[in-house]
């Protein structure tokens, strides 16, 4: 079983010094620099074995910032899920890939992609998934205009 | 055969012949005879509805009855195009392109709230309002999703639709091959196909069916 929220927090800066986390509600916001050590961490340490990225997706806060959640789980030691956020501005919204540590997160970072406008450094074929390539801008973004199809 | 409409022959005597074994009908009668009992409709669906769709064909609703169990894979033997479900932009083009695949004469029934304005997409940034905009509809279903029972009203009254065309005026329509609309950077264009597009005819009370309300 997980600890609470706080004593998993403590514990993953004790294993990264020099890291400072924060946790709200039942989140962990991670600063954006250090996501790929913390992701890394929590996959291989021991303790959590966090081996599965069941979620990714992107909320838009306008007008400063973007998110992007986390959601991870441990097949082999049947936990979770572990929330993570990072804040990230909307303007040029970038952010590391975890591909490199969850291959699952492929798509579902192009889909953050596709609709909010995050780009995820690092991602090896970070291209538009649901829209075509031909589209322009991010229409989850709240102050996304959609056509006017009757004009 | 119940519908005669051009043969001006007194009952008593059509009866009488009946029974001789001649049987009295115009070429129109028959032919639409023919053809409104054996739409074969195209085997696809786009959402929601084409599960109430594939409930009207299982043995429940047995669209058997009207004659249009035969479901085809390909749009080159099909002759009707059940427009089951959202339409979104990305993939009008292919429905353009599967309606442009099917021989003529063909029809289109526009199946629910979504292939007939949008429906709950309508505010969408990717869902077309309508697949009136690039292809001609017969008949529009209301419903969200219709029942098996509005869709099998659908094709009824699309029967009743057939049998009063005739032949010749049939044969000489060709409704020929529609633009595919192409992506753009916000939406398709052209939006909307100005040869096939009428907003005033589009899905008005007048022309949806509605068996909750009873027959029109």
């Amino acid at each position: 079983m997980l600890p609470p929220v706080e004593e998993i927090k403590t514990h993953l800066e004790g294993l990264l010094p020099g890291v400072a986390l924060t946790v709200e509600g039942g989140a962990i916001i991670v600063p954006p620099g250090q996501l790929l050590s913390v992701c890394r961490t929590l996959k291989d340490s021991e303790r959590f074995r966090l081996d599965y990225l069941s979620n990714l997706a992107a909320a838009d806060y306008p007008p400063e910032r973007i998110e992007v959640v986390y959601h991870l789980c441990s097949m082999a030691q049947k936990h979770g899920p572990v929330t993570l956020k990072v804040k990230l501005p909307r303007e040029n919204t970038a952010v590391a890939s975890v591909v490199p540590v969850w291959r699952g997160a492929e798509f579902q970072e192009r889909e953050a992609y596709d609709l909010y406008g995050v780009k995820f450094e690092g991602h090896p074929d970070l291209r538009r998934i649901l829209m075509w390539d031909e589209f322009e801008g991010y229409p989850m973004r709240k102050d996304y205009k959609h056509e006017d199809q009757d004009a | 055969m119940a519908e005669n409409p051009g043969v001006a022959v007194d009952e008593g005597v059509r009866s009488e012949l009946q029974k001789q074994g001649v049987y009295l009908t115009t070429w129109d009668g028959l032919v639409n005879w023919g053809r409104s009992n054996s739409i074969w409709p195209m085997q696809f669906g786009l959402a929601c509805c084409a599960i109430e769709m594939i409930a009207s064909a299982a043995s429940r609703f047995d669209i058997a009855r009207f004659g249009s169990e035969i479901f085809r894979a390909s749009p080159r033997q099909a002759d009707l195009m059940i427009v089951a479900g959202t339409v979104t932009k990305k993939m009008a083009p292919q429905v353009v392109r599967l309606y442009n695949q099917m021989p003529e004469p063909k029809y289109v029934i526009s199946m629910g709230a979504c292939a007939t304005s949008g429906g709950p997409f309508h505010k969408g940034y990717n869902v077309l309002k309508g697949v009136d905009r690039y292809i001609p509809v017969d008949v529009y279903i209301a419903g969200c999703p219709p029942t098996p029972q509005s869709l099998l009203d659908g094709l009824v009254r699309l029967q009743e639709q057939l049998r009063t065309r005739s032949l010749p005026a049939e044969v000489a329509k060709k409704m020929g091959e529609y633009t595919i609309p192409a992506y753009g950077p916000r939406g398709l264009e052209p939006k909307a196909n100005p040869e096939v597009w009428n907003p005033s005819m589009a899905a008005t009370p007048a022309n949806l069916t509605n068996p909750a309300a009873g027959p029109a």
